[in-house]
């Protein structure tokens, strides 16, 4: 059965890999989402007033003044790190989208009735279509990280080689719940077009009941009662958690819970997700 | 000894019965032709062998193993060539080779000399390192034909495998299906609605027409048992009943007609069209035409059905498929 997978998950990833068309988008897609909204919209910005005309230490005074304000909203006195952390996030969902959408394209052209009758387990197309929908997730992921640093994301001056795998442990199990979670809810569809418009319904209601751009403590009373259940505000705060380690240290006991959330939602959709999926896949 | 064998297989999908109590039994190495227009239940009938569809009524066997009960030793004995193409097109014709091993749990030790010999078999030797995409259409259908191949399976289902070929293409890849079976041994059980393709390779043909076999032997067995030549003649003059003086020619055995065509089942067709003549003049009938036709498929076909194939073809999912099929195949 690793071996059925391990095939499927191959071809998946060389077809991936075979156009660079669709490489240069998902390298250039998140260069706008960084550069345009994180940079476009600098928050931190927003508070800077002239202050020429007040003496120097009334103006050190000020400025310390907002750098408070603004770190105690977003944990550091940087929108653009704030909102990159949430981007991997984001972008981990963009992906784990269209993890469906594969097999609307095999389905239509009749590659699925050559894996329906091979002598394999149905199980193992499914976790092929979850593994390589997370590989690519976590790609991404690891790209758009790049790019923001070299954007000037001001990582936590502790941060090191476990932050590292910590916030890609998180990332993974985000993808993986939300790969199983969307292939459960495409599966039965035929035509691509479909995919996209569920795609396109869900993902701005999840961003923004998250706390990917903005932080839950802003938003009204129902919306943090929303964003309390959205894997991206566990995923993305875990990661922020990371990023921003500094000398003050990681509040190991938030981290655990965000952990034991995101395990439970990876654990429990992989789950929902095989067993629907499966469903699925049998013909009528 | 039976490699494939039906009893009263069943399939229905709402109030339609797409395959309809069909039992025969397919016996080992030989070309077995499942003959009938689009639409008659050839690629359900295929579906339910191939335990991608589960039959409603009766049972199946294939090498042996129940379709239902033992699907997974049935699908690792079997090679399935679907009418639509499913090779992958993004990756090489050796890639897909090699899923497809993997996919079937070949040893790569094996599967490599395998993957070999049947590029070299197809003539696809020189082609496996280039991407799907830039093949022609026939190339396609032959890898597709050689990814069913390489877990050596006992018996392989061509669903249509000419469909949308050219006559020359068409013709190679009869060679090719021979070839199979005259040099791999491999039982082949294959779908069309082209008559020429079941009679050119069919050691023997089952015709399916509304889901059910109406006829099934060897294409000469099928053709002697139109009992003879057949004599079509359209009079000049609609609604005129000529019935009578046709009966009246001791040699011609029975006549049909639809509507101003009269079918006749004659014993000696060229010696029993002259005779024909003189009567037809004795009575001062004007006849338009005249056509002696050879016995084929097709005649044994509307002999059965009171149709012919082409008349029975539901245009519409033929068109579909074919646009289908052409937005696959670029050459």
């Amino acid at each position: 059965m690793i071996e059925e997978v391990l095939a499927l998950t191959t071809r998946e990833i060389k077809k991936w890999f075979k156009n660079p068309f669709l490489l240069l988008m998902m390298i250039i897609q998140p260069v706008i989402w960084l550069g345009l909204f994180g940079k476009a919209l600098n928050l931190t910005g927003l508070v800077n007033v002239d202050t020429s005309g007040l003496p120097p230490d009334v103006t050190r005074q000020f400025s310390q003044l907002v750098n408070e304000a603004v770190n105690s909203l977003f944990g550091t006195e940087d929108y653009f790190t704030y909102m990159a952390a949430g981007m991997l996030s984001t972008i981990v969902l963009f992906t784990a989208m269209f993890s469906g959408m594969s097999v609307v394209w095999d389905r239509r052209l009749g590659f699925l009735n050559k894996l329906l009758v091979a002598p394999i387990r149905r199980e193992s197309i499914l976790l092929a279509k979850m593994s390589s929908s997370v590989m690519r997730g976590l790609f991404q992921a690891l790209l758009v990280f790049s790019i923001a640093f070299a954007f000037g994301l001001k990582l936590g001056n502790n941060f090191g080689p476990f932050d590292f795998l910590g916030m890609f442990s998180a990332l993974f199990l985000l993808s993986l719940g939300l790969s199983s979670m969307f292939l459960a809810i495409t599966i039965r569809i035929r035509s691509h077009e479909t995919v996209i418009a569920v795609a396109n319904l869900l993902n701005l209601p999840l961003i923004f009941t998250s706390s990917a751009l903005f932080p839950v403590k802003q938003m009204p009373d129902w919306l943090q009662a929303v964003a309390q259940y959205n894997p991206i505000t566990y995923a993305t705060d875990s990661v922020r958690t990371f990023v921003l380690h500094s000398q003050a240290g990681i509040d190991m006991a938030t981290l655990a819970i965000n952990f034991e959330f995101l395990i439970a939602f990876a654990a429990v959709f992989t789950v929902i997700g095989l067993v629907l999926a499966e469903r699925g896949l049998r013909k009528n | 000894m039976a490699i494939i064998e039906t009893h009263d297989l069943t399939r229905k999908f709402g109030d339609l019965i797409a395959v309809d109590h069909v039992s025969f039994s397919v016996k080992e190495e030989e070309i077995f032709g499942f003959l009938g227009p689009n639409g008659a239940g050839k690629t359900t009938a295929i579906n339910m062998l191939t335990t991608l569809l589960r039959p409603n009524e009766g049972s199946a066997t294939v090498a042996g193993f129940d379709v239902i009960k033992e699907a997974n030793k049935v699908r690792s004995t079997i090679g399935l060539v679907p009418q639509d193409l499913t090779v992958d097109e993004d990756l090489t014709g050796m890639e897909n080779m090699i899923l497809q091993a993997r996919l079937y749990h070949v040893p790569m030790s094996k599967a490599k000399p395998r993957i070999e010999e049947v590029l070299e078999l197809l003539g696809l030797t020189g082609a496996a390192k280039r991407k799907v995409e830039t093949y022609s259409g026939g190339m396609r259908k032959r890898l597709e034909l050689g990814t069913g191949l390489i877990h050596y399976p006992k018996m392989l289902f061509l669903d249509e495998p000419t469909l949308g070929l050219d006559v020359q293409t068409r013709v190679a890849m009869w060679d090719y299906i021979r070839k199979l079976r005259d040099e791999q041994k491999i039982t082949i059980f294959l779908t069309t609605h082209y008559m020429e393709e079941a009679d050119a390779l069919s050691d023997r043909i089952a015709i399916i027409d509304h889901g059910k076999i109406i006829a099934q032997g060897t294409p000469h067995e099928l053709k002697e048992s139109l009992g003879g030549d057949i004599i079509e003649i359209t009079p000049y003059e609609e609604n005129q009943d000529i019935k009578d003086v046709l009966t009246s020619v001791p040699t011609v055995k029975e006549v049909k007609n639809t509507g101003n065509l009269y079918r006749l089942k004659v014993v000696n067709g060229e010696e029993t069209i002259p005779r024909i003549m003189e009567k037809i003049c004795e009575n001062k009938i004007k006849i338009s035409k005249v056509s002696l036709i050879e016995p084929s498929l097709d005649q044994v076909f509307l002999e059965y059905t009171g149709k012919t194939i082409r008349e029975t073809e539901s245009g519409r999912e033929d068109v579909r498929r074919m646009r289908r099929y052409l937005r696959r195949v670029r050459d």
